[in-house]
């Protein structure tokens, strides 16, 4: 199944609410997607080497989107600080990732906010 | 120039310990090959044909002395005592081991210097006119913009796994010796009416399996809307970009298949949204990095022995006449160092050559090196009266050749000496080139005339935008190099045309000597260029010289 990383590590996969669920594919066009109502939007990732998920995950922040927000696939722990940093709140990463890279290689990339070009240059 | 402040240092410290970790990751199974590839190549390290290769940035060319004294201990201890500059402003050293890898990683942050983004799907080393804060005709020293540049795209969490690598140039001056059109993304500053500097914005160039030369889609970017304005190009291309076919991946071919008008309008859409997210605190930074390129305190002092020595001395007048450019002190000038001595590698220089560079520079060139897409050193800032003594000191390591713009000056890809790509050799089609033209002492009297060499499609090489470019191909498990003439990396660019069918590895030299002769022939006057020629006559003069010979020999 499915593992949920956060900064504090691994959970297992809460239930997903019963509405205001949105899934967006990594070819979906966020902005076309109506906002309003939305608690949670997981945004699928075929491929950790297919980038376009962080510009939808930065996107959804940018349209105002306040919500959770998921990246959904097989990603690498070494993406974790990119996902969190375009604004993503957590990665759903498959066991298959999860027993190979185990929750001390997400932990050790958990401090995401440091050492953040972007931040110091947005501010 | 610019110092690493507290952050940049903890940062590249970071990555260090990152990659060492990855590598060990890489080493249990954690990170299986595909999933290490791109992160390692994001630091640099690259897969060549008999060992890994690491690829160092040389951010818009400039490196100090006691960088350059750094390069030179990598190169004696971990390398085999030398380094090869390429045409993007990195320096490569070819035979590093994996395990001594974190090592010459941490050597390198020892002096500011990382292989961050030098090879892989991401934004790649900014690089800029090698002439930057010296050039006589500029605007305004670029290098400011790429060290911001170069700071907003390290680590940027969007375009790390971007469709393709991705390349921006940058230039200040309106003589483009940064061939920006044939980037990515190609800055070129320019003035508007109010005479307020600002960019023309050019995207899509590329060389590579298609050639094209870039559209311009702003035609004037305030400066201060830099870094809004490349990160709306960069969110819509890795949208865009194709994912399906690596080949077609470039941004190029995007541009091409969404058409210049939609693609613009897209920018410009994604732009507005963005540009309120910069608070301001960009353009402070950049009015620090600024100061830190503040040009040197130049010396004043007579240019006698400069004018004397260039009278008396034909070697010395020789080597000024090619090697210098105007500096926009007239008591100073723009040395550029060959490191193309006739029959060695293009690009490549020893441990030792490397030290007495940093050593003229310390002396007399105000503590600044540039190293040029063309693969040769600059000491740009150098007072006249010391030139005769920086000479000598060139001459006796090596570094004398004057040969700057002329045929033996040649840009080579490592080609299929090095690389896993090639498909031909490049290094020694460019040495045989460089020892012939010498043996018959033509290259002064030929005058300006780019020879570049690429030994397979990926056009490395950059032979689309020689003046003569030659690509190496397969053909049948035989070397074949197919001539391409009138191509230009300047700002008037242009795609160089293919003459006709290709030569075999023994036919190149006297090929491109047909050619030159056929110029030399032809031309109206010894002030007359090739590129000049070739404009007026057009290729049939040419495709003559190098066919109809061969078709007399066998009828």
């Amino acid at each position: 199944m499915s593992v949920l990383v956060t900064d504090t590590g691994f959970a297992p996969l809460p239930p997903a609410p019963q509405t205001g669920v949105a899934d967006l594919a990594h070819t979906d066009d966020p902005a076309a997607l109506n906002l309003a109502g939305l608690t949670l939007i997981r945004v699928h990732v075929p491929a950790f080497s297919d980038g376009r998920g962080f510009t939808i995950g930065r996107r959804l922040r940018m349209l105002g989107y306040t919500g959770t927000l998921h990246a959904v696939g097989p990603m690498i722990a070494d993406q974790y600080p990119m996902a969190r940093r375009v604004g993503f709140d957590a990665v759903e990463i498959p066991d298959e990732i999860a027993a190979r890279q185990p929750q001390s290689q997400w932990l050790t990339r958990a401090s995401w906010q440091a050492h953040d070009y972007q931040a110091r240059l947005k501010a | 120039m610019y110092s690493y402040s507290d952050f940049d240092e903890a940062f590249v410290r970071a990555r260090v310990a990152q990659f060492t970790d990855q590598i060990e990751r890489r080493l249990d199974g954690s990170l299986t090959e595909d999933e290490f590839r791109p992160l390692r190549l994001m630091n640099g390290l690259y897969l060549q044909l008999h060992a890994y290769m690491l690829r160092v940035a040389i951010p818009y060319g400039t490196v100090s002395p006691r960088q350059m004294r750094q390069l030179a201990m990598i190169a004696d201890t971990w390398d085999k005592g030398y380094g090869h500059f390429t045409t993007r402003q990195n320096i490569q050293f070819n035979w590093p081991k994996l395990p001594d890898v974190p090592a010459v990683l941490t050597a390198l942050a020892d002096v500011e210097m990382h292989a961050i983004q030098t090879s892989g799907n991401c934004v790649r080393n900014v690089t800029a006119d090698h002439f930057a804060g010296a050039a006589a005709d500029e605007i305004e020293d670029p290098r400011p913009y790429a060290e911001l540049l170069r700071q907003w795209s390290t680590d940027h969490p969007e375009f790390q796994f971007l469709p393709r690598k991705f390349k921006i140039a940058i230039t200040g001056a309106p003589k483009d010796r940064a061939v920006t059109k044939a980037h990515d993304i190609g800055l070129r500053m320019v003035r508007n009416a109010a005479g307020e500097t600002g960019f023309e914005v050019i995207v899509g160039g590329g060389l590579g399996r298609t050639p094209m030369i870039g559209m311009v889609v702003r035609a004037f970017l305030p400066v201060e809307d830099l870094l809004p304005y490349v990160e709306a190009v960069l969110s819509v291309y890795n949208v865009l970009g194709r994912r399906d076919n690596k080949y077609k991946a470039r941004i190029k071919i995007t541009l091409h298949e969404t058409g210049q008008t939609e693609i613009t309008r897209q920018i410009e859409a994604r732009f507005a949204e963005l540009k309120p997210l910069f608070g301001g605190q960009d353009q402070r930074l950049l009015a620090d990095i600024r100061a830190a390129f503040a040009p040197p305190v130049f010396r004043t002092a007579p240019t006698d022995a400069f004018d004397a020595f260039y009278r008396a001395d034909p070697v010395f007048r020789s080597w000024a006449d090619t090697n210098l450019s105007p500096h926009r002190n007239d008591q100073y000038a723009i040395v550029t160092v060959s490191i193309k001595a006739h029959g060695q590698t293009p690009g490549d220089a020893t441990s030792d050559q490397m030290r007495v560079l940093a050593d003229l520079a310390e002396t007399y060139g105000h503590s600044d090196l540039r190293i040029s897409h063309e693969q040769n050193v600059i000491l740009p800032h150098v007072h006249k009266s010391d030139l005769p003594t920086v000479h000598a000191a060139l001459v006796k390591a090596g570094l004398g050749t004057a040969n700057v713009g002329l045929i033996s000056d040649i840009i080579a890809c490592p080609g299929m000496d090095y690389c896993a790509l090639a498909t031909a050799r490049s290094i020694p089609v460019a040495q045989e080139i460089a020892l012939r033209f010498n043996e018959l002492q033509l290259e002064h009297d030929v005058g300006p005339l780019k020879i570049k060499i690429s030994g397979c499609i990926n056009a490395c090489g950059h032979h689309h935008v020689g003046h003569i470019g030659i690509l190496g191909l397969d053909r049948a498990g035989v070397e074949n190099y197919q001539i391409t003439l009138g191509g230009d990396g300047s700002e008037d660019a242009v795609i160089g045309e293919k003459t006709g069918p290709g030569f075999a590895y023994d036919q190149v030299v006297p090929a491109v000597e047909r050619i030159v002769l056929a110029y030399l022939g032809l031309r109206q006057s010894a002030e007359e260029t090739f590129l000049q020629a070739y404009a007026r006559v057009g290729i049939g003069p040419f495709k003559a010289a190098l066919y109809e010979a061969d078709a007399r020999d066998a009828a």
